[in-house]
């Protein structure tokens, strides 16, 4: 079977909202789930965000005329209803993020333990120095680098200018590879004493 | 090798491929909490049935999958692989599922305006043939033949064998009332051709009569007072008295002798008919 494209599952949307809309949550969960997970930093509370992000996502498409949701762009319209719950589950409940939440996971198709070990200890470092980026920073990193939105699809999702975004993603990522050189060179000096 | 003693100077690229390896998929419950939130989420229930229980699935469109019940976890994943979604098991069906089933399995009940499956996985000619299908009164059968030519497709007798062979809804959509021209009781999905004449023996026809009369020649019945004639099960067949019933051997000998076709169950020959 074809892989619908995203125009033709806005289509399907607006002409048979409740049977497309399966087809929107296997789409585009990961991208919400991975939202939810970087604003939250826990596991269990992003699955909480992720499902009310879909269900406030699914009554407002009820809500949009047909014309309105054949021309949504659903990964910034859905990763903006993601943050914004996200950010209120924030507000109600303060969480503490667990590392392991963010990193550990299993990789498909791997070699082996040993493999997967050594990812998971350059995941939980990636997602430390992620962490140690200033706020500003962080969300569109990650939402470029770790959940692949182009630029465009960030500043919509933000309602911010492109080129606030574009500067904000290559000074974090700069902050990034600077953090990551000191912490190599932390590293090589201490094994070297 | 070790990295550590050989810092390198990172890249854009390094930073990206070590940023992306932080993706996490959704957790496998997301979607069917998700649906079940709003309500979108499909159920099935067990109910009892003619030659034992049924797993029946429903979703908003209508009833879309059912089997004998043996496994519960078997026809999840059978609903799951047609559907490419979760199903859940409920205790009760809401009161138009189990009228629908009621009324279709059974017998009982008022009519039902409508009957709502769920069938749009379907191609369009075995949509066709299984809604044709639900039109053959409980108690009677109709050969693949019937089927064919009501669609418009008389040719097409072995693909409308093979539309009710992949039934996905059996029970509900009557494919037990399906028979082959020349006698056979034909194939069943639901059981092989033992089951399809028990369902049939539940309905209170006598299968034995129906296997006798084409073995003997006798495709449709006549009545000498009407002047019409139809297939044996029809039920104004049976309001013919024995002594006024003409054994006719085809719709072309029926024409031949002056009878015409029953407008209720408007028989019509094989377009190859054996020998």
């Amino acid at each position: 079977m074809a892989v619908p494209s995203a125009d033709d599952l806005c289509q399907r949307l607006a002409t048979d909202l409740e049977a497309a809309f399966a087809d929107l949550v296997k789409e585009h969960e990961d991208l919400v789930f991975g939202v939810a997970l970087r604003v939250v930093g826990d596991a269990a509370s992003a699955q909480d965000v992720a499902q009310e992000a879909f269900v406030r996502g699914y009554r407002a498409l009820r809500r949009y005329p047909s014309e309105r949701i054949r021309e949504l762009r659903l990964r910034p319209w859905l990763a903006r209803i993601a943050l914004n719950q996200a950010r209120n589950q924030l507000r109600a409940n303060r969480h503490m993020s667990s590392l392991d939440d963010l990193t550990v996971h299993p990789v498909a198709g791997d070699a082996g333990p040993q493999s997967i070990a050594e990812r998971n200890d350059q995941a939980r470092m990636w997602a430390r120095l992620l962490d140690g980026l200033p706020g500003r920073y962080r969300l569109a990193v990650a939402m470029r680098h770790v959940e692949g939105l182009s630029y465009a699809e960030i500043a919509e999702a933000l309602d911010r200018p492109l080129g606030s975004i574009k500067s904000d993603v290559h000074r974090g990522v700069a902050l990034l590879r600077a953090a990551y050189d000191a912490e190599q060179r932390a590293v090589a000096s201490q094994e070297a004493s | 090798m070790n990295m550590h003693l050989d810092p390198r100077i990172a890249d854009d690229r390094l930073v990206s491929r070590g940023l992306h390896s932080l993706r996490r998929p959704a957790p496998a419950t997301l979607l069917g909490d998700v649906l079940d939130r709003i309500g979108l989420v499909d159920a099935y229930v067990e109910v009892p049935g003619p030659i034992g229980p049924l797993f029946v699935a429903y979703g908003r469109r209508g009833i879309s999958l059912v089997e004998r019940a043996t496994d519960a976890g078997d026809f999840e994943q059978a609903f799951r692989d047609t559907f490419g979604r979760p199903v859940r098991r409920v205790e009760r069906a809401p009161q138009l599922i189990e009228r629908v089933i009621e009324k279709r399995v059974w017998g009982r009940g008022g009519q039902l305006k409508k009957v709502p499956l769920e069938l749009d996985q379907l191609p369009e000619f075995d949509r066709e043939v299984l809604r044709k299908t639900l039109e053959i009164p409980r108690g009677e059968v109709r050969p693949y033949a019937w089927v064919a030519a009501e669609i418009g497709r008389p040719l097409a007798v072995r693909a409308v064998g093979n539309a009710l062979a992949r039934n996905p809804i059996p029970f509900v959509v009557p494919c037990h009332r399906v028979v082959r021209s020349d006698g056979r009781i034909g194939q069943y999905g639901a059981g092989g051709p033992d089951a399809k004449r028990a369902v049939l023996e539940a309905e209170g026809l006598d299968t034995s009569e129906l296997e006798q009369l084409p073995a003997a020649g006798v495709r449709f019945i006549g009545s000498d007072t009407t002047g019409i004639y139809c297939y044996p099960s029809c039920h104004n067949t049976r309001r013919i008295s024995e002594r006024h019933r003409v054994a006719l051997r085809s719709a072309d000998d029926a024409r031949q002798a002056g009878f015409r076709a029953c407008r209720v169950c408007r028989p019509v020959d094989a377009p190859f008919r054996a020998a």
